[in-house]
């Protein structure tokens, strides 16, 4: 393992897309900045830029609107990036999965590294999704 | 004063500034990260950041003017080490040269004159809506900066060499001990909070409005060097302030480096105390506060470093 991967996994900065979800997972995502998660610790904090980002934190459905954005976020990232899908509407669909604005689910349009499923999930069970993307990086 | 005395001091300057700066960066994260009640990152923290950044991607927008954009970040960092270069070792007073305060002045102004050249060439909008901060804030903070300086100048004999100064609060003690130089003291740490982008005055940065700011299409090694610059900066201004007002940095002695860096602890420990008690200021409030209260507050300490206080 080389020092450039060692340096990455020690400071990931994640990029907040929302691809038309309810919000509640978003709220969650932002628990874990509070000072009961603080995942600063482990070297991650937000970017407002997806330039800056190596995590695309993807939550919601991605409605037919979103679709084309969210594939440009994905190419303006600087690789490499890891891409997480937050909440079952990321992940499959959830209960919009039959809904008329569905344009997912997220690894349909970009590929996608780690899921996590939950509606919301709890910030515990992103912050194991983000060990397990760790332990993906080689 | 030979090239290579030159040449070496500048390589020096830059190492040790570059790895002091990122660990008093660290520090400032740490503890806002306690004041916050949170646990905040590990020491290695900026220095991990700074490689991954230089394995990253490094891409150049489309529409950007890739030469301007390539440039920028290496004019800031050039520039800042040379100021570094110039506090540290060339002002010393068998080498340094008259007024070499006022060029220290224009290299510290540097920086930001480069975050907005390089935002403007990257041709996104809200990088525009940040350079239109920056350019605000730097002409700003300028103004008081300038009033600090004219008033160590007056108080250490009308000289403006930084060496003279540093000799001459040697010989009758530190500038901060006497009114103006209190007054002096307050402008010169509040104007370099503005120039280091510390939270009241980070609004060319705000992540939640415009998304980075000028630096939103940068990404790795140019973002890198960016900090790299920020870091050296956040070594750099400090001492700059301490050549001023608290006696200079003492490179001879044990006892010299000591009380050197308990100075710079000492004015790191005012910017986090006032980074942390303080909410982003609009770019109105900034700009009455640097050119309505601090210049007044400034032109005040003037007139009583002129009549003596
Ligand atoms: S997974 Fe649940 S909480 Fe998250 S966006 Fe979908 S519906 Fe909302």
């Amino acid at each position: 393992m080389n020092i450039k991967i060692k340096a990455l996994k020690k400071s990931l900065w994640v990029y907040h897309v929302s691809g038309g979800s309810c919000n509640n997972c978003d709220i969650e995502i932002l628990d874990c900045l509070t000072p009961k998660f603080d995942i600063e610790r482990f070297g991650m904090v937000l970017v407002g830029s997806p330039r800056h980002a190596d995590v695309l934190l993807c939550t919601g459905i991605v409605n037919k609107k979103c679709v084309e954005r969210v594939k440009e976020v994905y190419k303006q990232t600087a690789k490499p990036c890891v891409v997480v899908a937050i909440g079952s509407c990321a992940c499959s669909g959830g209960m919009f999965r039959d809904g008329y604005q569905m344009g997912g689910p997220l690894d349909k349009i970009i590929p996608v590294d780690v899921y996590i499923p939950g509606c919301p999930p709890k910030p515990e069970a992103m912050i194991a999704g983000i060990v397990k993307v760790l332990e993906k990086l080689k | 004063m030979s090239a290579l005395y030159i040449f070496l001091s500048f390589v020096m300057v830059f190492l040790s500034f570059s790895i002091c700066g990122m660990l008093a960066m660290w520090i400032d994260r740490k503890l806002t990260a306690r004041l916050q009640f949170r646990v905040g990152p590990p020491w290695y923290q900026n220095f991990a950041d700074f490689i991954k950044l230089i394995g990253k991607e490094t891409l150049i927008p489309e529409k950007a003017n890739a030469f301007m954009f390539v440039a920028s970040p290496v004019l800031g960092l050039i520039a800042t080490t040379i100021a570094g270069t110039i506090i540290l070792f060339i002002s010393r007073t068998d080498t340094g040269f008259p007024a070499d305060a006022i060029i220290v002045l224009y290299l510290l102004a540097v920086p930001s004159i480069a975050i907005i050249l390089g935002g403007s060439a990257s041709g996104n909008v809200l990088a525009a809506v940040g350079i239109s901060r920056e350019m605000k804030l730097l002409l700003g903070y300028e103004l008081p900066f300038i009033c600090a300086l004219v008033i160590s100048a007056i108080k250490s004999g009308t000289t403006t060499s930084l060496g003279s100064i540093i000799q001459f609060q040697q010989q009758n003690g530190m500038i901060l001990g006497s009114f103006s130089g209190v007054i002096g003291f307050i402008i010169g740490v509040l104007a370099l909070q503005g120039k280091l982008g510390l939270v009241p005055f980070d609004l060319a940065e705000a992540e939640g409005e415009i998304a980075g700011g000028s630096l939103i299409e940068y990404s790795g090694i140019l973002l890198g060097l960016f900090k790299l610059t920020k870091a050296i900066l956040f070594i750099a201004g400090p001492l700059f302030l301490i050549s001023l007002y608290l006696g200079g940095f003492s490179l001879s002695s044990i006892t010299g480096i000591i009380s050197g860096i308990l100075k710079y602890i000492l004015i790191l420990v005012l910017f986090i105390l006032i980074r942390n008690t303080n909410p982003r200021l609009r770019i109105d409030q900034t700009l009455r506060l640097f050119w309505g209260w601090l210049t007044l507050l400034g032109f005040a300490g003037i007139l009583l470093a002129i009549v003596g206080w």
